[in-house]
């Protein structure tokens, strides 16, 4: 189980008890171990009864981070995985950053792959320290003991960890411990390794921000703007001082809405239907869906940016006049993220500043902000990481939205009271942040022989990181590169490919969603590849590995994630299933949907997919989030769009955004390419390729070629 | 006003305003906080109990509603039926980022007590109410009928 422990808590809890071994890096970030309170920053904690606990810089939504931290822990200790514990790590950007960003926080399917060399050595250090302290004690040679789940032996001696913490924590680690080679892992690879947060997610025990309640506490929720980007003039409590519960009702600072206070959560979100708002909604987005849409199209005739060397002018001219033109245009409506936990954060005063209680995705900017907006310097702000019910991207917004939100509403009320923020279903749906609206259109010309001779592709959308504090590492001369990840970086050798970008501009949030561009990227150019083969009388994974050159390296990896959904699906050239295959966060991911049709109704039976991502550290994980991301990209492809009417969210709960259910739910079987190569993510890569496979599957059996999405818009009934 | 529950064995008395979802008196007041809020509304059953050993959905369930029978939540469950079906959800690791599976695992045991050996197609329309958004179904079907295996056994 996940034990709840701030870095107070931590302290307070091992200063009554025994003393501890840690071992994580010193200051300076070398490997650095000490007793109970050293200045480091500790990844592994060994109590005297020799229980293990590893602290995770990572937070838990489900990836299945805190099984894969302590995976590669337990691994080069040889520790228990029975008895090991995980403990969420404090708010500390220096100490516990995602090496993949350099400051904390989870996302970009990273944690693994930034986290596997560190974490293995701080394990590897742990038990070099402990074999070198029983060797003291022992008088025996180090290179006698064996060390097995937790437990030192050498000839006749034997003892758990904890007998040897504090010798341990006298000497000096080894600046390089010596990991295991891979053919001496147990841990990393074994097939069916228990999650660590299985048993206390199946009994209620499970914490997450939701479930906190402290004394006193009092519960706020937000009315916002009905439109994103109006401010509120005024407001009427009218009624609600008739709600039994309702505190008081306060305008946030920055106009953004009213803050309704409860002392329990049905009274908040009672008084907040009573109170009526006045908002100016001079710079509020008041367009409909389909005038969206149209200042989409119309930003596709002419490109504002170019994201390959091959420009829109130059190669437009080649298509125009090659034998032959497949042409086409995709578009993709705003997504929500909706994790089963409403957006929640619980703030606390302290003896000197602040607590949050969050299943904080993003601390570096988390942390920033509640201390910002409460005017305290960052050493005044604690965050207790709690699990977190889902995010697909939600928790980490670049303006740290519902923290902010809950430490406006805490200091509107004086910041003495503890104050519980949270979101409605409601306030989910229609609260913005969404995946942007997108729109593709391409034409690809042929040559005589059906040979690919020029590609003029063009693609719309809201940027995601403009404006953020991401802008300068992701935005260059203009262009968002998540706009057009996994399109202008194509692995395929596509001759005269261009790519022009423009930006669509509008009040309403955008976000990364579960795989961020690659949402939309995947999918079109998986059709489109889809409907060359078909326009050539090709067979569509023949003509894909036909676009690959083995002798790069990365290409070789997509050839070979091909090859393995092709042969464990038993594919065929000329069977009606569909293909698709798309590289993202450097893992590779290939899928065959088999769909069945009557009419204008469809079910997908079957997802067979294949999976590149380096050495699995924990299979079961990986075919997981395989499972996973393919059920959450299949529903948002099936059925999910938010559409607006005159600026306002159409949307309001899943009775009208429809998620996927049981009943939608293919099979899936899973293979894992094996692999010696570093590992990389597996949070994201099952989501882009399942849509596109789902939708080539539906052309192979229907001929029905969808590319406007979701699916449903095409008149098709999903059973 | 003063309402009396009969949860999870215990006999409560508890102060709440008349039509509050129960849902909010089991997590806010009797802080049994394993039974979730997802929607609302009944539509993803996060928040399901056992009212008189039938499955409903706690945030559409008036205090009233409540008053005359026995409620258990997943803090609660001790039976035979719910022993296998959380150790199913073990062995299966079917959980993910957890917060749907309490009620998930309510239901589960809801259909496995009328339904002892359900077909595919009896696993899907009973289990159609809970969504996940992991969309851990796949496991969630395999424990639902790892565990009637192991009740027939």
């Amino acid at each position: 189980m996940t034990i709840d422990l701030s870095r107070r808590d931590f302290l307070k809890v091992s200063a009554g008890s025994a003393a501890a071994l840690v071992v994580g890096l010193s200051p300076a970030g070398s490997l650095a171990a000490g007793p109970e309170g050293s200045v480091l920053n500790p990844f592994v904690h060994i109590d005297a009864e020799g229980v293990v606990t590893v602290i995770l810089k990572h937070f838990e939504m489900g990836q299945g981070t805190s099984t894969g931290l302590t995976t590669l822990v337990a691994e080069e200790l040889d520790a228990d995985w029975a008895t090991i514990k995980t403990a969420f790590a404090p708010s500390d950007n220096a100490k516990y950053k995602n090496l993949a960003f350099g400051v904390q926080g989870t996302g970009g399917s990273t944690a693994i792959a930034n986290a596997y060399t560190q974490y293995r050595q701080a394990g590897a250090a742990a038990r070099d320290l402990l074999v070198r302290a029983a060797a003291q004690t022992w008088q025996v040679d180090p290179a006698t003991i064996q060390v097995d789940n937790g437990v030192l032996r050498a000839g006749s001696h034997s003892g758990h960890f904890g007998e040897f913490i504090d010798q341990a924590a006298q000497l000096t680690p080894s600046p390089e411990p010596a990991l295991k080679p891979a053919e001496q892992f147990r841990l990393i690879g074994k097939l069916n390794l228990p999650r660590k947060d299985s048993r206390d997610k199946t009994d209620g025990s499970a914490r997450f921000a939701m479930d906190v309640k402290l004394p006193g506490m009092l519960y706020a929720v937000i009315l916002r703007s009905p439109r994103f980007g109006g401010i509120l003039k005024d407001f009427d409590a009218g009624d609600a001082a008739a709600v039994a519960g309702f505190v008081t009702a306060k305008a946030l600072p920055n106009g953004a809405g009213v803050a309704v206070y409860g002392k329990n959560t049905w009274a908040a979100l009672k008084a907040r239907q009573a109170i009526r708002a006045d908002w100016d909604f001079a710079q509020a987005e008041q367009r409909s869906s389909a005038e969206m849409l149209a200042a989409h199209r119309s930003a596709a005739d002419s490109p504002q940016y170019q994201a390959r060397p091959e420009t829109t002018d130059t190669v437009a001219p080649r298509v125009a006049v090659a034998s032959r033109r497949i042409e086409a245009e995709f578009s993709f409506p705003f997504l929500a993220h909706a994790p089963m936990e409403p957006l929640v954060c619980v703030i606390e005063p302290t003896d000197n500043g602040v607590q949050i209680h969050d299943g904080c995705q993003f601390p570096a900017i988390a942390h920033g902000a509640v201390a910002t907006v409460l005017q305290l310097s960052p050493e005044q702000v604690e965050i207790n990481t709690l699990y977190a019910g889902g995010s697909f991207g939600r928790r980490a917004t670049p303006t740290a939205d519902y923290q902010v939100e809950a430490a406006q509403a805490f200091a509107l009320l004086g910041g003495k009271i503890p104050l519980k923020l949270l979101w409605s279903r409601e306030d989910d749906i229609q609260g913005g942040y969404y995946r942007p609206m997108a729109l593709h259109r391409a034409a690809i010309g042929l040559d005589d022989q059906g040979q690919i001779v020029g590609w003029d592709h063009r693609v719309v959308a809201k940027s995601i990181l403009k404006g953020t504090p991401f802008e300068s590492a992701a935005v260059h001369e203009g262009l968002d590169h998540s706009v057009v990840e996994g399109l202008a970086d194509t692995l395929y050798r596509l001759p005269n490919l261009a790519v022009g970008v423009s930006d669509f501009h509008t009040p309403v949030p955008v976000l990364w969603w579960r795989s961020v561009g690659h949402t939309h990227t995947g999918f079109v150019m998986e059709s489109l590849l889809d409907m060359v083969a078909h326009e050539t009388g090709r067979d569509p994974v023949e003509l894909r590995l036909s676009l690959l050159d083995r002798g790069d390296k990365t290409q070789a990896r997509l050839a070979g994630v091909i090859e393995a959904a092709r042969d464990l699906a038993g594919w065929k050239p000329g069977q009606k299933r569909g293909f698709a295959v798309h590289y993202s966060f450097s893992t590779f991911v290939a899928v065959v949907a088999d769909v069945s049709a009557d009419g204008d109704q469809v079910h997908v039976d079957k997802l067979h997919m294949a999976v590149d991502c380096g050495v699995a550290v924990n299979p079961d994980v990986i075919r997981a989030q395989m499972e996973g991301g393919a059920g959450f990209g299949l529903g948002a492809i099936l059925r999910n769009e938010i559409t607006f009417q005159e600026g306002e969210v159409v949307q309001n709960n899943f009775p009208q955004y429809l998620p996927l259910r049981m009943p939608d739910m293919p099979e899936v079987a899973v293979h894992i390419v094996p692999s010696t190569l570093a590992p990389t993510g597996v949070g994201e890569p099952g989501v882009p390729p399942t849509g596109p496979a789902v939708a080539n599957a539906i052309f192979a059996v229907t001929g029905r070629r969808v590319t406007e999405l979701p699916l449903t818009k095409a008149g098709l009934r999903f059973v | 006003m003063e309402f009396q529950l009969n949860i999870n064995g215990e006999q409560r008395t508890l102060e709440a305003e008349p039509g509050t979802p129960l849902l909010w008196v089991i997590r806010d007041t009797l802080e049994l906080t394993g039974t979730k809020f997802g929607c609302g509304v009944a539509a993803c059953g996060a928040c399901t109990v056992h009212l008189n050993g039938t499955p409903v959905r706690a945030c559409s369930t008036p205090i009233e509603n409540a008053q005359e029978g026995e409620l258990v939540t997943i803090e609660g469950l001790d039976d035979p039926v719910a022993t296998a079906v959380q150790e199913a959800w073990r062995e299966k690791d079917v959980v993910q980022c957890g917060y749907c599976q309490s009620g998930q695992i309510m239901s589960a045991v809801g259909l496995l007590r009328q339904t002892p050996a359900p077909t595919e197609a009896q696993i899907d329309s009973y289990m159609a109410g809970n969504v996940c958004r992991c969309a851990t179904y796949v496991r969630v079907k395999d424990a639902i009928k790892l565990a009637a295996q192991k009740l027939e056994g």
